[in-house]
């Protein structure tokens, strides 16, 4: 039974289930016809939403930015390096009370794991994790699987490869599990030894009866309906010459995709760096674009849900 | 009088009054004492058995300590360091209290996360660190904010060695 989206925090993709995300999705789909009449109302006039953005980011800020705005929402807010700053001399509790008395919403992200749990804790007002660490991103799964079912029709029934860091990469991460909402027919996961899941994953997909599998993507290509490819990001890794090793060690290329089905997806949270070849993109597989481009529509649902908007 | 399970006829003196914590898990009979604050060197009169045979669990450890009975505070610890512990509180020689210890199903507090980027790491922050069991054979928690593992080896460091 689901709880309803109002008032709700959004730390975990975890923490909602199917039907939460069926009516998420049906908000997207009206958000993104709105967008495209350009009709959108102004359902959060006179509200604000917090940015608290401690971590670089440009693309999960600026969509939650772009989101708040159409549905008539003030943003307030700083950036990595004015969050450098703050997280200087004062302590995120603190940084959360005050934005907390400013916002009706706060979009947190942070380089601690489990700083948006601790500041929904905090906060009265509800707070949505834009990423924190390695953990969680989970506004990147729904737009994710959002995307998978603007692609496919459906979600469930298909199979996924996810490729790249699956150990420090809280996007590949985040989509995996989510896929243990849905009835996957096979989940591969495509990482080199050192990038495979942590232990505490591993043991949530198991729980969640995920139908989890390793594999080389070469092996696997063309059974894949969806290829979710993450970067390795540096910044994720405890050891730099772990990362001088595995960087670089996959790249998708119109080459690698010679086996694949017709229908094949592939998609990637972007930014990319040398994961997959530029000659991808023109290629019907290519997803990615589309991909970021329901950033905004799945976000203006979500906060329109979150915050009370409305319909009309 | 028969001797209790798994002494193995090793001669120690029935305890007057006191604490028997029998079917300690191996290796873990120092960790134990160490939990309730018993100094080796007084002032309690201890007896330790270390690798005994057990019925119940194969080998064990017991500790035998006159004149200490566990606070209610120190049978969590204790649990997470022992898990398949029974603890006896003796009074002129009879057992009156025979329970054995759960290791609860959320721990706030005494345990720390493994994880130097968890924000209950974060010193600056006060946060409290919550963990739930996730598997009682073997022993496993689960940080509640960063999620990580912590085995039950980790914990016997945490409780008795030189962490925390
Ligand atoms: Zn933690």
């Amino acid at each position: 039974m689901s709880e309803g989206w109002l008032g709700r925090d959004v730390i975990s993709i975890l923490d909602f289930d199917r039907e939460d995300l069926e009516v998420l999705f049906e908000e997207a789909d009206r958000m993104k016809s709105l967008l495209a009449n350009g009709s959108v109302p102004k359902t959060l006039s006179g509200r604000i939403v917090a940015l608290a953005f401690f971590e670089p980011s440009t693309r999960t800020r600026m969509s939650f930015e772009a989101a708040a705005k159409r549905l008539g929402a003030e943003t307030i807010g700083f950036t990595s390096e004015e969050g450098i700053s703050v997280a200087k001399g004062e302590s995120l509790a603190d940084t959360v009370r005050m934005l907390d008395s400013y916002a009706d919403l706060i979009v947190l992200r942070h380089r601690y794991e489990g700083s948006a749990l601790y500041a929904a804790e905090i906060a009265v007002h509800p707070v949505i994790n834009g990423g924190d660490g390695r953990q969680h991103h989970p506004t990147q799964a729904m737009l994710d699987l959002y995307t998978v079912r603007e692609a496919h029709g459906v979600i469930d029934g298909l199979t996924y490869g996810v490729l790249g860091d699956l150990r420090y990469g809280r996007a590949a991460t985040s989509f995996i599990l989510s896929l243990g909402l849905f009835k996957p027919r096979r989940v591969y996961l495509i990482a080199p030894p050192s990038l495979e899941p942590r232990a505490e994953v591993m043991m949530l997909i198991e729980r969640l009866g995920i139908p989890a599998v390793k594999a080389r993507l070469e092996d696997v290509i063309g059974e894949l309906d969806v290829l979710y490819v993450t970067r390795i990001q540096r910044e994720r890794f405890p050891d730099p010459e772990e990362y001088e090793r595995v960087r670089g060690a996959y790249r998708v290329t119109p080459s690698t995709l010679e086996g694949a089905k017709r229908d094949l997806i592939v998609m990637h949270p972007l930014p990319r760096v040398d994961e997959i070849d530029p000659r991808v993109d023109s290629t019907p597989h290519a997803w990615y674009f589309r991909q970021a481009r329901n950033g905004v529509p799945v976000r203006m649902a979500l906060l329109n849900l979150v915050m009370g908007g409305g319909a009309s | 009088m028969r001797s209790p399970d798994g002494e193995e006829g090793l001669v120690v003196r029935k305890i007057r009054h006191g604490t028997v914590i029998d079917h300690i898990p191996v290796g873990r009979a120092l960790s134990v004492l160490r939990i309730l604050g018993v100094s080796l060197t007084g002032p309690h009169r201890i007896a330790v058995l270390i690798n005994v045979e057990s019925r119940k669990i194969g080998r064990k450890d017991i500790v035998k300590i006159e004149g200490l009975e566990p606070r209610l505070e120190d049978l969590d610890r204790i649990a997470l360091v022992a898990p398949t512990a029974t603890i006896n509180v003796v009074r002129d020689y009879r057992v009156v209290v025979k329970r054995k210890v759960e290791p609860p199903r959320e721990v706030r507090g005494i345990l720390r996360c493994v994880n130097p980027t968890c924000i209950t790491r974060q010193e600056r922050e006060h946060v409290t660190p919550r963990f739930v069991r996730v598997s009682l054979e073997p022993l496993v928690y689960q940080c509640v904010y960063c999620g990580s593992l912590l085995t039950e080896k980790e914990i016997v460091e945490q409780l008795t060695g030189g962490v925390g």
